[in-house]
């Protein structure tokens, strides 16, 4: 599987392994499913082993969901190309309407949150769950995501305005 | 009406990006601009809602199955007998599960599933602290004075200090049951965030800090002088070792 020498190979045991849960969380938001994302954090984790001599040292985290990313987006691209373009008629995007149905659906509020922040463009959606859920800085966002910290702030500051409004569109007439 | 402060500014300040200088620029524009004000705890109420419905997904059991089978640990250098190394491979590979489901592979495996429950029960006070309407069995920032309301209702004397001068505000003190057992909950406040941590008596050896992660927040656990200590909070794990280190100087 690897080339990697023992001491690597431990020191890969040792940095990178424990953002295991991290890896998981990132692809399983991405790609909106438990099993696409234990495929994808797995081939992740493969590949950063591979490429492991690579690695500079600095911060493991942020390196693995680099390539926990990639992966995903690479999957995303090949398998649900729609998905991506969501971004692009951003502004055209409407957080779903709440039918009586999906009300009864979305009764508690983990189930509306993970509908909400699903229905965000994967490009929102990745910087609100590195920053809310994973407590990464802006600095680490831009790192993982490769994108420039101005776009990773006001990127985050749409993605939660949307939010917002997607919970409060939700939400009327849920609560009497 | 517009206010100078873009919302970028507003969102940096929100997420602890600004410098000291334009953080103190910023709160003093806060006490005269009810718009930011309204829009920062919009934010935070964001936040404490995302944080509480636990949308954090950690690693799934089989994917940490998959995981264990791809990366073993290292065989040991010295050549066993073969039934020997055998079980040494079981029993490490055991033992790395566990550490995978942890989160905290380290250079030693000694850690248990009994170290998981603590941590989830330890994550629910936290995260039930959090929640609206919960108490502080005493609120002040007189470490004295928190330290005797303890003295009063543990067996043990609990260490209290204040550490407002490296950025961790004391907040007040509570008590918990976890696992059954009383503990003592410090809590404490950086930055508008709460840190809560739990001290309780252990018989078990010490151990240097070992750190976790949990729905989305973070904990660093050791042991010290017959005490355990958990550090919990959203914060990074940079700070709460920060903390570790300030109350490990003088205990």
């Amino acid at each position: 599987m690897s080339e990697l020498s023992v001491e690597d190979r431990e020191r890969f045991e040792q940095t990178v392994l424990p953002h295991v849960d991290a890896a998981f969380n990132l692809a399983r938001w991405l790609l909106r499913g438990r099993a696409d994302a234990e495929d994808i954090a797995q081939e992740a984790l493969l590949r950063a082993c591979r490429f492991f001599g690579g690695f500079n040292g600095g911060d493991a985290r942020a390196w693995l969901l680099q390539i926990v990313r990639n992966t995903c987006y690479t999957w995303l691209e090949k398998n649900r190309p729609m998905e991506l373009s969501m971004e692009f008629d951003e502004e055209l995007h409407q957080p779903t309407s709440a039918t009586p149905e999906t009300l009864a659906i979305i009764a508690d509020d983990h189930k509306r949150l993970t509908l909400a922040l699903e229905t965000l463009p994967p490009r929102f959606r990745e910087v609100l769950v590195l920053r809310e859920l994973e407590g990464c800085s802006y600095k680490e966002i831009a790192t993982i995501t490769s994108i420039p910290i101005g776009t990773v702030m006001s990127s985050l500051s749409r993605a939660r305005r949307q939010l917002y409004s997607a919970l409060t569109n939700s939400s009327q007439g849920a609560c009497p | 009406m517009r206010c100078d402060f873009s919302d970028s500014l507003l969102q940096e300040y929100f997420d602890d990006e600004l410098t000291a200088n334009t953080a103190e620029e910023f709160e003093r524009h806060l006490r005269h601009c009810a718009r930011c004000a309204t829009a920062l705890v919009d934010l935070d109420l964001l936040r404490d809602r995302l944080h509480l419905a636990q949308l954090y997904e950690p690693a799934t059991a089989s994917l940490l199955r998959r995981i264990n089978a791809r990366f073993h640990p290292i065989a040991p250098k010295t050549p066993a007998s073969k039934p020997l190394l055998w079980h040494w491979m079981a029993a490490a590979a055991a033992l790395l599960f566990i550490a995978i489901v942890l989160g905290k592979v380290g250079p030693r495996l000694q850690v248990d599933d009994y170290q998981a429950e603590l941590a989830g029960e330890i994550v629910d006070s936290h995260m039930h602290s959090l929640q609206p309407g919960s108490t502080m069995g005493v609120a002040s920032n007189d470490a004295r004075l928190v330290a005797s309301w303890f003295e009063t209702k543990l067996r043990f004397a609990v260490p209290v200090r204040d550490f407002a001068n490296e950025g961790f505000a004391l907040k007040g003190g509570r008590l918990d049951v976890i696992e059954g057992r009383s503990v003592a909950v410090l809590a404490y406040e950086r930055d508008g965030h709460p840190i809560n941590v739990f001290v309780w008596r252990t018989r078990e050896p010490e151990t240097s800090a070992r750190t976790g992660s949990r729905q989305g927040f973070r904990w660093v656990d050791w042991r010290k002088e017959k005490m355990e200590f958990c550090v919990v909070s959203d914060r990074n794990v940079a700070d709460l070792e920060q903390l570790h280190e300030l109350i490990d100087s003088f205990t």
